[in-house]
């Protein structure tokens, strides 16, 4: 993977090892019920089993009563014995979502089911496009092949490909499809000649599923350094995905996006700005200066606004100073969130992550061995694909503050005294840029907080004895 | 190919689960791809359960695709079997897993010659049975393999207990009010003066099993749980069983009064008339409720029942006889036995629903427009949205229908839950149609009064486009504090840029 002018100054001394991968995440699938939302002319169709259905509907809570954009293709015995016609099955069923729903645009999401029965869905999609005259677009999100959200990886990957390769007439104004969104308050007179604000520079396009507020926001701290945001893949809706002409420049906002990465770069010819992510005032300062020193601007105010944001959160980061955190691993979003509680002062004993690309990852590892050293802390164990069971004795024996794992193990290792946050939150949680540091650090300190409320009352084991894990 | 949103009932393996973890000391590993195992979420959430969940996966992924599992199951099987000491490991195929047809038969054989415990493959199809079905066989697997074992090594019991006693089959982990009801039901033995040889699969030892045909008799509360192993212990050791759910006065009475005729029978000399004679018409407070004038106002109202076999056939039973409540229509999810659904509540109801399918069910009740729903989660839903007030009866449940208090369904305490939860299911809707006629609360808006009242202060258009863009309930603070925030520092117009300053300065 080529990396757009990456000074590499760090050597990476980070540790890095990889067990069993017998541990517990959310299947990939679980990508439609954020996206869907996000985008918000689409339908996702997840073709697969009961399993599969049976998974979002729990693990999407009161979601499914909202009349989600989203079903399941059930495939049945007729169907895994190939006694049915797998195009006229699906056939049938986008024509009544069609008929139903009318979306811009229909996902497939491929299954564990469909890769087995070697379903190939990828030869359907344009075929039965053409019939129906909606655009289909085909990711295999699986759990044989990915963890949790590595599902929104496949689907933008998918989605880059179908992203317009010139910019039509009315070029300018798509370009500043972002900008206009945020100056629609004012007289078009002052729209033209507020075009200044920004320095020329090649168009850069953003990519990563974020929730409106936080694309404005992030857009916004990339204006006050003059840069402008041409697009977001995903965009709110299909019809509106950007235009990516060959020499663009993209960057990453999540760093679970590494397919999508290699899509645009190899498929799209695009050129990656490889920096850390914006999670934290840390993570959002590099990531914007090293957007900037890609287009060669000198960043204004940076170094005053990340210090800033320190300040404004001194309590909530006084209640981490000095603690361990153990990360068991399941969403990807561990080696930011671990750069990040570095930085708030907690020495971090393990990081579990499911799938580490030392690539797409490399600014945000250098980040960390940085944050590590500037801290005086040493530089934690990062394990691929953990072994849940061998985790859960490293936690009996190191005895973290706080442990971030999912819900599988949080209210057991509460019962053992161990405090826990649940993982799933920072995914859905608006985590990025400045000003959402303290929503981040809400959420990290929670159990603390907690803990500080109840310290008094003395019950802090409540297993009778210490059952076998 | 299936077009759904919404099932009620789990995949098989769910069922599997729920038995394996509900018996102490028993492993399940299931033979799945990463992210299935989404039961252990679903067990430490929804029951708050203190320990970790005995399940683990043996993960299918990409290289067992390509070669097979190999010694991958095998030596996960052997691995549990060192770290835990679990009595029981049963291997657990999913949908996915079953497609590729690994002998995994051929694996557990070979597990078991190096494990100290047993090995078993849950035998479940995993196109044809769904959670419910597979729990049945599940449970009924496990009590034969067990007696088989004893029988082999002449550990099996021959004798009865010296008192009259009872097996109750089929209280599980994640079943709707299950401990409460286990807990209900032994006290209701306790009252009757029968002992409980054995509750399964809820915290019993397989070791425990051979003991079953100890009891005079089985007892099982539910339809869809333990009927398959009652059968098969009647015709392995002649038991006999009860299967009338005691939900409700009417039923509680029917099914003590065959219990009574079980005892009787085997030449106990039991006489329960008097004890139920008495809770009906002193303890309990159901029968009384159903004189009241409370009641009497409930006379006629419209009901709509959807949920399990079990549960809507007995609710059904409960408002028509006991109420005087007109069920418009009951009906199950349960398609496989509709025909016991059917014959339970046909003379109790208008209209039957045999389906799967919410919307069916949904657009019943919009043509039906009943005073009160009993259904299960998606009909509260339903409910809402209808603006009728629905009391969760049914699995499939969330949270809230796991409570921390005392609420069995089952016996004379059930007796008086279910009084509650269908009185005020009625009384709520009664008192929110009232409100509507008299004009509703007090509905003055009081979040922004007196701080943007005569405000000087103008939101741009932007800036009221990101304020939107915050969920309502926390859009008045926003609002509050971003003015402030504004007023603090001159600015007269509020645009998304200062909104989010605000935020960052105030932590709005």
């Amino acid at each position: 993977m080529t990396v757009a002018a990456q000074p590499n100054a760090q050597p990476n001394a980070l540790n890095f090892e990889c067990e069993t991968g017998n541990y517990h995440t959310f299947c990939p699938i679980s990508c439609v019920a954020w996206l869907y939302q996000k985008i918000e002319d689409s339908f996702f169709l997840v073709i697969g089993t009961k399993t599969c259905g049976y998974f979002l509907q729990n693990a999407m809570g009161v979601m499914i009563f909202a009349e989600p954009r989203y079903a399941m293709a059930e495939l049945e015995e007729g169907d895994v014995s190939a006694q049915l016609n797998d195009y006229e099955e699906l056939k049938r069923l986008c024509q009544q979502i069609k008929r139903d729903r009318n979306p811009s645009v229909i996902v497939w999401i491929g299954t564990c089911t469909t890769e087995i029965i070697k379903m190939d869905l990828e030869g359907l999609a344009p075929k039965l496009e053409s019939e129906i005259g909606i655009p289909i677009v085909t990711a295999r999100a699986n759990g044989l092949d990915y963890a949790f959200t590595q599902g929104e990886d496949t689907v933008l990957a998918a989605m880059a490909q179908r992203c317009p390769s010139q910019r039509v007439e009315s070029e300018k104004t798509e370009r500043n499809a972002i900008k206009r969104l945020l100056d629609f308050g004012r007289k078009a007179e002052e729209e033209e000649s507020s075009t200044p604000e920004y320095v020329d520079h090649p168009p850069l396009t953003l990519f990563g599923s974020l929730p409106d507020p936080v694309v404005t926001q992030l857009s916004l701290e990339l204006k006050k350094q003059g840069i402008q945001v041409s697009g977001m893949l995903p965009a709110k809706r299909y019809t509106e995905l950007p235009a990516l002409v060959e020499g663009d420049y993209v960057c990453g906002v999540n760093p679970f996006l590494s397919r999508t990465a290699t899509t645009l770069m190899r498929r799209r010819k695009c050129k990656l700005i490889g920096a850390p992510f914006p999670i934290g005032p840390d993570g959002t300062r590099a990531w914007v200066e090293k957007i900037c020193s890609v287009f060669g601007i000198e960043p204004q105010g940076l170094e005053e606004r990340e210090q800033k944001i320190w300040e404004s959160v001194e309590e909530y980061v006084a209640l981490l100073r000095g603690k361990s955190v153990f990360f068991m691993g399941d969403n990807l979003l561990e080696i930011s969130l671990a750069r990040f509680l570095t930085r708030c002062g907690m020495t971090v004993q393990e990081i579990g992550i499911p799938y580490m690309d030392k690539r797409y990852q490399k600014a945000e590892l250098d980040f960390l061995a940085k944050t590590c050293d500037e801290m005086g802390v040493p530089y934690p164990t990062i394990v691929e694909k953990p072994d849940n069971y061998n985790q859960l004795q490293r936690i009996k024996d190191s005895n973290p503050d706080l442990v971030i794992t999912g819900m599988a193990h949080a209210n057991p290792l509460e019962a053992r005294g161990i405090s826990t946050k649940w993982s799933v939150e920072f995914t859905f949680a608006q985590i990025h840029g400045f000003a959402n540091t303290r929503d981040l650090l809400e959420l990290a300190t929670r159990p603390l907080r907690r803990n500080n409320n109840l310290k008094h009352l003395g019950w802090d084991k409540l297993v009778q004895e210490e059952a076998q894990v | 190919m299936k077009l759904a949103y919404w099932m009620y009932a789990g995949p098989a393996h769910i069922g599997t689960l729920r038995i394996a973890s509900s018996f102490k000391n028993v492993h399940a590993i299931m033979h799945a791809p990463l992210g299935d195992d989404y039961f252990n979420v679903m067990r430490s959430m929804l029951e708050r359960e203190r320990d970790f969940t005995p399940v683990t996966t043996s993960v299918v992924d990409r290289n067992v695709l390509a070669r097979g599992s190999q010694e991958k199951v095998v030596d996960n099987i052997t691995r549990k079997d060192r770290e835990e000491h679990p009595d029981l490991i049963v291997l657990t195929p999913t949908c996915t897993s079953s497609i590729l047809q690994e002998d995994l038969e051929n694996f557990v054989s070979r597990a078991q010659m190096d494990s100290q415990g047993d090995v078993l493959l849950a035998d479940v199809n995993h196109y044809r049975f769904n959670e419910l079905q597979a729990a049945d066989r599940t449970l009924t697997q496990i009590i034969r393999y067990y007696i088989n074992k004893a029988r082999k090594h002449n550990q099996l019991p021959t004798d009865k207990t010296e008192k009259p006693s009872v097996n109750i089959l089929g209280i599980s982990t994640l079943g709707f009010h299950n401990q409460h009801d286990c807990t209900e039901l032994k006290r209701l033995m306790a009252d009757l003066g029968i002992e409980v040889n054995a509750v399964v699969p809820h915290k019993t030892s397989v070791h425990d099993l051979k003991n079953l045909s100890r009891a005079w008799f089985n007892l099982v509360p539910y339809r869809e749980l333990g009927v398959g192993a009652a059968e098969y212990l009647q015709e392995e050791f002649e038991m006999p069983f009860v299967d009338i759910t005691p939900m409700g006065i009417v039923e509680t009475a029917r099914c003590i009064r065959q219990m009574q005729k079980l005892l009787r029978e085997q030449g106990a000399d039991v006489n329960f008339e008097e004890y139920i004679d008495n809770q009906t018409r002193f303890v309990s407070q159901a029968a009384w409720f159903s004189r009241s004038i409370d009641c009497q106002n409930l006379t006629g109202k419209k009901a709509v029942v959807f949920g399990d076999n079990t549960h809507a056939a007995a609710m059904t039973k409960i408002l028509a006889r006991e109420m005087g409540i007109h069920v418009v229509l009951a009906g199950t999810y349960c398609k496989y036995d509709a025909d016991w659904f059917r014959e339970q509540v046909s003379e109790y109801c208008d209209e039957v629903l045999i389906s799967e399918d919410n919307g069916e069910i949904g657009d019943a009740i919009a043509r039906l427009e009943p005073s009160a729903i009993f259904g299960t989660q998606m009909e509260r839903h339903v409910g809402k949205r209808l603006d009728i007030p629905c009391g969760v009866i049914s699995a499939p449940i969330h949270i809230q229908n796991f409570p921390v208090g005392y609420t069995p369904y089952l016996g004379y305490e059930g007796a008086n839950q279910t009084v509650d939860l269908i009185y005020n299911s009625f009384t709520l809707g009664m008192e929110d149609h009232l409100l509507e006629i008299f004009g509703g609360h007090d509905t003055k808006e009081a979040i922004t009064k007196g701080v943007s009242a005569d405000s000087d202060l103008g939101w741009s258009k932007d800036g009221l486009a990101e304020l939107n863009k915050i969920p309502g309930f926390v859009r008045g603070k926003v609002k509050r504090n971003t003015e402030k925030f504004a007023r603090e520092r001159g600015v007269d117009s509020i645009t998304a840029e200062v909104l989010y300053a605000a935020k960052e300065a105030v932590g709005a």
